[in-house]
């Protein structure tokens, strides 16, 4: 056989494996993760939020036609201690009362590499929205799928941290966002 | 008699560290009582920062004094006085080494990394546990106000020197001479 012919073979294995594709359309929430890290008086503080969720419609194959849905619950924040997260909720910060949840609607997916893509979207914190663009590995096991990734937020743009806290010289403006989720296909 | 004089380096040393300690620890418990603000985020990191200056400087201190004998406690002290002033030297020293470890192990165990001067960080020998955390801070507290109560004692074994049995181990330490 010519290289032609392998190359053939290898499309057709190609085509049948898409056409098998699993479409994967949700999230394991207690196997998920959101980290984020900043920057206080030049120190990384790490912290958290535990309630998040996810609706997806994700077909490795046909990134293209991928649509991701986000939800945070802003008040489920650890921002690594006490008295910061009692903070964070208020005025200056989240105003959870007001705004108790983080939204995040995808507007393109992209390939980059096998296995790594980019999604863009529509982040919507405080009332603000903003476009992010965020790569990700995802690495299918089976039925379930990891994701990760991570990117860079800053904080003014969403007016994280009003008045006092406007100033980058005690709280840094980037937040890096760390991301790893497990996703399920459809069943 | 011969007067005995401290070295200009060892009083140097006395009255600068005398300074920096005193102002840590009211500035310690000032920042502790502050509402949670990037004020108060400022100045633990400027304590955080002068404590490790203090922790550095009894460490370069302490190997100073191991090459240069103070001059001896006058003769009319009694044995167990002289005793409870090595005593009560001792353990300033040790408080003045404790004190800023018991600081920096409470930082990591709350989950704070020390960045000396926000640039240089020091290694977090503790990860983040908050049961941990509050222990420290207890110890970092207890600690201190021990310092307090010794520093209390040193300063009126000094002015008792000074007043009550007029000889020179005051004015010995003094930056300027007397007489």
């Amino acid at each position: 056989m010519n290289i032609k012919v392998w190359a053939s073979v290898i499309g057709g294995l190609m085509l049948a494996s898409g056409a098998q594709a699993t479409e994967f359309t949700s999230i394991q929430n207690d196997k998920s993760s959101l980290h984020f890290v900043y920057k206080q008086m030049g120190v990384p503080v790490d912290g958290s939020f535990n309630k998040f969720n996810a609706q997806l419609a994700f077909d490795p194959s046909k990134p293209a036609n991928a649509k991701v849905d986000f939800e945070l619950n802003l008040a489920s924040i650890d921002a690594g201690s006490d008295e910061a997260n009692d903070e964070v909720s208020g005025k200056s910060w989240f105003n959870t009362k007001v705004y108790p949840k983080a939204t995040f609607a995808s507007t393109a997916v992209k390939q980059l590499a096998a296995n790594r893509y980019e999604v863009s979207g529509k982040m919507t914190i405080k009332g603000r929205t903003q476009m992010i663009t965020a790569p990700f590995t995802f690495t299918p096991q089976g039925n379930t799928a990891k994701v990760d990734g991570s990117f860079v937020l800053k904080r003014s743009e969403f007016a994280i941290g009003e008045g006092l806290w406007a100033d980058f010289g005690t709280v840094a403006n980037e937040i890096q966002i760390n991301f790893h989720f497990v996703a399920n296909a459809r069943k | 008699m011969q007067k005995a004089r401290y070295t200009l380096t060892a009083i140097a040393i006395h009255w600068g560290m005398a300074i920096l300690l005193i102002a840590l620890f009211v500035v310690g418990l000032y920042m502790h009582e502050l509402k949670f603000s990037p004020l108060k985020l400022q100045i633990y990191a400027w304590h955080k920062w002068a404590g490790v200056t203090a922790f550095i400087l009894v460490m370069l201190r302490l190997a100073w004094r191991l090459k240069h004998r103070p001059p001896a406690l006058p003769w009319t002290m009694s044995k167990m006085t002289k005793l409870g002033a090595h005593i009560g030297h001792g353990m300033l020293y040790l408080l003045m080494i404790a004190i800023p470890l018991s600081g920096w192990l409470m930082s990591s165990a709350k989950g704070f990394q020390t960045v000396y001067f926000g640039v240089l960080p020091i290694p977090d020998l503790l990860s983040k546990d908050k049961a941990l955390g509050d222990a420290l801070e207890a110890v970092h507290m207890i600690l201190n106000y021990s310092m307090a109560a010794i520093l209390v004692g040193h300063i009126g074994a000094a002015i008792k020197h000074h007043v009550v049995d007029k000889d020179d181990v005051l004015r010995r330490m003094l930056p300027w001479r007397t007489r």
